[in-house]
């Protein structure tokens, strides 16, 4: 009897992990995938936003009611619902850009490690900085070439020096995985590459100036599948180095690529949770509802 | 259907063509190397030609590009990026009225205001009253273009933490130069033909014009009063000068079409 | 492309063929306990069976996962069922094989069994039919799968025998039927081994071709 199967030892993929620990299913255990490009992992207790009874009104419209939630660093949190559901607003607001449209006012408070985001003094060029914004319409700037796409944030923020420039193009290129498709046309107009390529420069644009903290409004609703999936193995690859929050509407991106879910409705923040909870086992009926599909 | 618009393009053209086929067989005998360089000869004395009028007109479309086109620019972009929806009514309709403003009451305002307290007609009073003209021109034109640049462009900007002002000058502007480009250029082909204002501001010369404090020739001047001059030289020198004006106008209408249609892909 | 999470579909198989091997372990130690009247390999079985139930309830919480975040299509959705119907035929496997050891422990306080009819030869086809199952799934190679249900006639054949043998024995020898019948039982046991490898096997043709070939011709062909 000739066998394939040699009497192997015990031996589990992953040497340091038993059996018995690597049971997903229980609801506080961390995800068992870990990326292999990630360095040492963040703490997980280190909170990026804190988020405080946050309402955001428009005139006298509320769009955001009371919600309260922590984010943490080094992981990617993805908010999802349906239309009009308030997280796009609530996203904005994380970054001060729901500040732009007339009439837009916020009752909360929402702390970025620590400190007020909202607080007297608090410049808001500065906030954007150190949180930045990728759109669902990738947006390259028409007049400038791929090199001064990526570079705009740090040239108009009075940074000169040409290595480091250079540098700095090179490396946030590569993290939005873009940099062997462009590296020979640098000086090509931002607006001559393909969709998916449109969006991933906008990445790297927003990479460029390090912010801490990356937010995505629905960044690949635009984008066709295989555009997709080059933005979220991107996505995957950030989450060592950076924090990101996505909002989107396709709730299988949000299980894909997020550790963290939160689902809102009507304003509200419904529920939150790590995201193989809000998948598998919802404890909101709500949720449940519109993660299977029967919203509406 | 088609024959009908067929025939009403045609009719649209046919002026246009008939008015430039006779301006060029009136004028072209004149047009002579003497009409680009030569000053005008004394009343009656043949020969001579328009070159200070020629200068001249250029010097005043320079004149009032610089005084115009910096007010009409920020006011454009005031409207379109800081202004708020009360007040910028108020300045569009403004804008607009001047706009309506006949030219010869900007002649008479030019001499009221400028002329008279100054003591004399000068080239500068000419440039400052064509800028007036151009002004509510560019300041609507720059508006428009300006929002026309989709919102997208100043929200990516300001995510990057950049600030309002450089984004205004560094992103939104470069993106709608080319239309702000058009718009200055349709502005200055609209007063290069500019008879009245001149009448009271310039007043026209037979001489070089040495200084912005001096009188200054300008074609639509000399076009004037060769008109209506008795001498059949000066007559001709008229549909001469006449033609070499709509010639300058069609170039600026030429440039815009090359400027607008040159698409950086 | 690659995906980030596609080694969770790596690890889900090497967790299946892990069990395979443990359930396939199992059956062994349990015929050698049997046959060679040894006990002390009976406990060995026992915590064989302790492993391969958690491995059962890890495979499960992993494929219910995978298909939850990562809407799994084709090949990869067939991977999942595939894997939990097969995870939970292994585990039964592995719960025959331990009763089998437990009968064996019982057996040897009745003295030595001076006749083990077709038993040897069952528990021979009973594992070569487990491991030319997982042997299809590693291989992935769905002919050899197709093998295994048309070879499970022989096992049924011996089992029926065993059973004709082993009554006629009991009436003949009542002294020795306490014995005998829990060899009626390791029989069946067996014979139950042998169906779990035979599912296992339509389970990897279904994965490798997309064709479920349960109840169909394909597989009431008998084999040679």
């Amino acid at each position: 009897m000739n066998s394939v199967i040699t009497n192997q030892p015990f031996v589990m993929s992953d040497p340091a992990k038993p059996v018995t620990e690597s049971v997903p299913v229980h609801p506080t255990a961390p995800a068992p995938s870990p990326s292999p490009a990630a360095a040492t992992p963040v703490p997980q207790q280190e909170i990026a936003f804190d988020i405080q009874d946050l309402s955001i009104f428009y005139g006298s419209h509320q769009a955001v009611k009371n919600v309260t939630m922590h984010i943490p660093s080094g992981s990617v949190t993805s908010i999802i619902g349906p239309s009009g559901c308030g997280k796009s607003t609530a996203l904005r607001a994380l970054n001060r850009m729901h500040e732009l449209t007339p009439g837009a006012r916020h009752t909360g408070k929402i702390l970025m490690k620590g400190q007020d985001l909202y607080g007297p003094g608090v410049d808001a060029t500065v906030v954007r900085r150190r949180v930045g914004m990728v759109f669902q319409k990738s947006n390259p700037f028409p007049t400038l070439t791929i090199a001064e796409n990526v570079l705009v944030g740090l040239r108009l923020n009075g940074v000169r020096d040409k290595t480091f420039l250079n540098k700095r193009l090179e490396e946030s290129l590569r993290m939005a995985a873009l940099w062997d498709e462009v590296k020979d046309h640098l000086n090509r107009p931002g607006t001559g590459l393909s969709g998916g390529q449109q969006q991933r420069l906008c990445i790297a644009r927003a990479l460029a100036v390090r912010p801490e903290i990356l937010l995505m409004d629905e960044p690949c609703s635009a984008l066709d599948p295989i555009a997709t999936a080059k933005v979220e193995e991107l996505i995957h690859a950030l989450k060592s180095q950076y924090t990101v929050v996505i909002v989107t509407h396709n709730m299988q991106q949000a299980a894909r690529v997020s550790e963290k879910t939160a689902f809102f409705y009507m304003g509200k923040l419904i529920e939150y949770g790590p995201t193989e909870q809000i998948f598998m086992n919802p404890k909101d009926p709500q949720t449940e509802a519109y993660v299977s599909g029967r919203f509406g | 259907m088609s024959v009908l618009a067929v025939v009403c393009a045609l009719l649209v053209v046919l002026p246009l063509i008939l008015v430039l086929f006779y301006l060029l067989k009136m004028g072209v005998s004149s047009l002579n190397w003497n009409f680009f360089t030569k000053l005008p000869e004394p009343a009656g004395v043949d020969g001579g030609g328009m070159a200070n009028a020629i200068v001249g007109t250029l010097e005043l479309m320079g004149l009032a590009l610089v005084m115009g086109v910096p007010i009409g620019l920020l006011g454009g972009i005031y409207l379109s990026e800081y202004g708020s929806e009360k007040t910028n009514t108020w300045i569009r309709f403004g804008a607009d009225v001047l706009n309506g403003v006949p030219s010869i009451v900007w002649g008479l305002i030019g001499f009221t205001l400028v002329v008279a307290p100054m003591g004399g007609y000068s080239a500068f009073a000419g440039g400052l009253v064509l800028a007036c003209i151009m002004v509510p021109l560019v300041l609507r034109t720059t508006e428009e273009v300006l929002v026309l640049v989709p919102t997208s462009y100043r929200e990516a900007g300001m995510a990057l933490g950049i600030p309002r002002w450089k984004i205004t000058f560094n992103i939104v502007l470069r993106t709608a130069a080319k239309g702000i480009v058009t718009g200055v250029l349709l502005a200055l082909g609209r007063i290069a033909g500019e008879t009245a204002p001149l009448l009271f501001t310039a007043l026209g010369t037979t001489l070089w014009n040495t200084s912005l404090k001096d009188p200054i020739a300008a074609l639509p001047l000399q076009i004037y009063n060769y008109a209506i001059s008795p001498y059949p030289d000066q007559n001709r020198q008229a549909w001469a000068g006449a033609l070499v004006l709509i010639l300058m106008v069609f170039l600026l209408s030429a440039s815009v079409r090359i400027v607008s249609s040159r698409r950086k892909k | 492309m690659k995906r980030y999470f596609h080694h969770e579909l790596e690890d889900l198989r090497k967790h299946l063929i892990l069990m395979g091997e443990r359930t396939i372990d199992s059956v062994r130690l349990s015929m050698q306990s049997l046959l060679a009247d040894d006990v002390s390999m009976a406990g060995q079985v026992i915590a064989l069976d302790d492993e391969i139930d958690r491995l059962e309830v890890l495979i499960d919480a992993e494929c219910v996962r995978y298909i939850t975040l990562r809407q799994p299509v084709a090949h990869d959705v067939r991977l999942m069922t595939v894997a939990m119907k097969t995870n939970h035929e292994l585990e039964r496997a592995g719960d025959e094989a331990t009763s089998i050891a437990k009968r064996a422990r019982r057996l040897a306080e009745f003295g030595k069994v001076d006749e083990f009819f077709n038993i040897p030869r069952m528990g021979d086809l009973a594992l070569e039919q487990l491991r030319d199952a997982m042997d299809s799934f590693i291989a992935e190679d769905a002919n050899k799968a197709l093998l295994v249900p048309r070879r499970d006639k022989e096992v049924d054949d011996l089992n029926r025998d065993n059973y004709v043998k082993l009554t006629d024995k009991i009436s003949g020898h009542p002294e020795t039927s306490h014995a005998n019948i829990e060899l009626i039982f390791i029989s069946k046991s067996l014979e139950r081994i042998a169906d779990h490898a035979t599912n296992i096997a339509e389970e990897v043709v279904y994965l490798l071709k997309g064709e479920d070939v349960r109840h169909t011709q394909e597989v009431r062909r008998t084999a040679m």
